[in-house]
């Protein structure tokens, strides 16, 4: 690999992990040090590199580098401290000592007790995110800001608010104890869930970081199946759910990045190596005897993957659709199953419990309504796609309703 | 908004049809309240089972039922939430129970837990 493509590489795969071990050994009141530490080696090596050539084993380079300049701060840190209080609890040659372990076991282990510090209830979910973005994704104030269409400016401040808050609260990396575990764990997998949201539905144009943002929510995931303490049912479901939805990823955008809707997708750029991991979770998620809205979720994608149009299939997603309302109400699933209740009981059953729906400030409200009126009454299908277009705030959305319109007769 | 219960009384299910014709119910059932719940007005609710049932009455008595007055046995209820009872009785009114002759809902109000009501 050239300097040029190996950089970005390893900054997107170690900087995380230095970032995680060091702020694990420092405590996550240093979180800014580690970044800094973790930021200062890889400007080194762009220095170094370019100037004598890339090192034998990169990796082990950065490694060392980091530790280094980790211990020196240590040091520096200590000399200071001693100097000014003048208590010495500590001795120089314990000091030499302190090891910085960056084994791939310890990396994986911080990088997880490091998702369950981000994801401490005191500090906000849009905050999480973007701290797990920067934190264990390696992600730039750029990539992040982008993501969440906003300015720079705006997400330094969320996270400087956000890294605050965990100092004043002395929030641990470490996992929670058992009998906490399953608390917190809920909260991991909202931002993980979200932090794929964002990738899947960011109206950002840059296709390969929304892709990035997709595999790095699932690399995180995989990461709690892969602990036995956090392999439960679950996470295997909201993993599933993750492989079913980014087989898909290639099929929704077109190279405008214009939104393919499902009836239109060319199935064969479908993945299937993807669906059929989702299968293999979802079937490890039917353990236990809880059941999530992630399982319903998955399960609903996984239908969805079966393309004809079966009475089974919208039988079952609908089925599926009001267990999840009765488990959790969301607008869009209130959306979705009105869909599904059209395709099982027609039309007209479906505008009648459409219009009870009353979610009038929601475009893709009015879109289901000119969906369900076409061949029906045609102007009122007109009518509520004009509604829809009107309340549409992206350009990709947009276009999909004016298509529609420009359809309708 | 208030809190309103839709009890449903009717007859055990069971001892009049075949289980396809008890799945068709249940799948009406879960529908009407997936239509209840994605006007984001569903609070709570459960199925009660005929099997396991008593009755308890003073002095220890205790006996199988309740199925005296079979048409009336409470088979479930759910918890929605209302502007008005109209609306509750609205919800009532597309209970699938409601098929059977004879059986009925039951709209009653929740106390709020103020001490007042």
């Amino acid at each position: 690999m050239e300097q040029q493509e190996l950089i970005p590489h390893l900054f997107r795969t170690e900087f995380r992990k230095i970032t995680t071990v060091l702020c694990k050994h420092l405590g996550i009141a240093h979180i800014e040090i580690a970044e800094d530490i973790a930021s200062d080696t890889f400007l080194l090596a762009v220095e170094t590199w370019s100037f004598k050539g890339i090192p034998e084993n990169p990796t082990a380079w950065l490694y060392s580098v980091a530790k280094n300049k980790a211990k020196n701060h240590i040091n520096r840190n200590h000399i200071f401290a001693d100097k000014v209080a003048s208590q010495i609890k500590q001795t120089a040659s314990e000091i030499q000592e302190t090891e910085i372990d960056l084994s791939e076991r310890n990396t994986t282990d911080s990088q997880l007790q490091m998702l369950f510090a981000l994801c401490h209830p005191s500090i906000s979910t849009e905050a999480q995110i973007g701290l797990s973005l920067r934190i264990l994704c390696g992600f730039g104030i750029d990539e992040i800001a982008n993501a969440f269409l906003t300015n720079k400016e705006t997400i330094n401040k969320r996270l400087f608010r956000a890294k605050e808050k965990l100092r004043i609260e002395k929030v641990q990396i470490g996992f929670p104890g058992d009998a906490e575990i399953d608390k917190r764990l809920e909260t991991v997998l909202a931002t993980l869930y979200l932090l794929f949201n964002e990738g899947y539905y960011s109206e950002s144009r840059d296709t390969v970081l929304r892709e990035d943002l997709c595999s790095e929510a699932m690399r995180l995931t995989h990461l709690l199946i892969e602990r036995e303490q956090t392999n439960q049912p679950i996470v295997n479901a909201l993993f599933s759910l993750m492989c079913f939805h980014s087989s898909r990823f290639k099929a929704r955008k077109n190279e405008n990045g214009e939104i393919i809707l499902y009836e239109d997708q060319d199935e064969a750029l479908w993945d299937n190596e993807l669906i059929a991991k989702g299968g293999y979770f979802l079937h490890q998620a039917a353990q236990g005897n809880k059941l999530s809205k992630y399982h319903l979720e998955a399960s609903i994608a996984y239908w969805h993957t079966i393309k004809a149009d079966t009475k089974e299939k919208w039988e079952t997603i609908l089925r599926l659709y009001n267990q999840l309302l009765i488990t959790e109400y969301s607008p869009i699933a209130a959306l979705n199953r009105t869909f599904a209740l059209s395709k099982v009981r027609g039309k007209e059953e479906a505008i009648r419990e459409a219009e009870k729906l009353k979610l009038t400030d929601n475009h893709y409200y009015y879109t289901l309504l000119g969906e369900l009126y076409r061949d029906i009454d045609n102007e009122k299908s007109k009518s509520h796609f004009k509604k829809a277009l009107f309340l549409a705030k992206t350009r990709a959305d947009k276009q999909v309703i004016q298509k529609k319109i420009d359809a309708s007769k | 908004m208030e809190e309103f219960v839709l009890i449903m009384r009717h007859e055990d299910g069971s001892k009049l049809a075949s289980p396809e014709q008890m799945q068709i119910w249940m799948k009406q059932t879960m529908d009407w309240i997936g239509g209840i719940a994605a006007q984001n007005k569903f609070v709570a609710g459960t199925g009660l089972p005929f099997e396991d049932a008593r009755v308890v009455r003073p002095n220890n008595v205790v006996t199988n039922g309740p199925f005296g007055e079979i048409k009336e046995t409470i088979g479930g209820y759910i918890i929605v939430k209302a502007n008005s009872v109209d609306e509750a009785v609205g919800f009532a009114k597309g209970c699938p129970v409601l098929q059977g002759e004879g059986n009925s809902m039951e709209v009653r109000k929740i106390a709020k837990g103020d001490g007042l009501h």
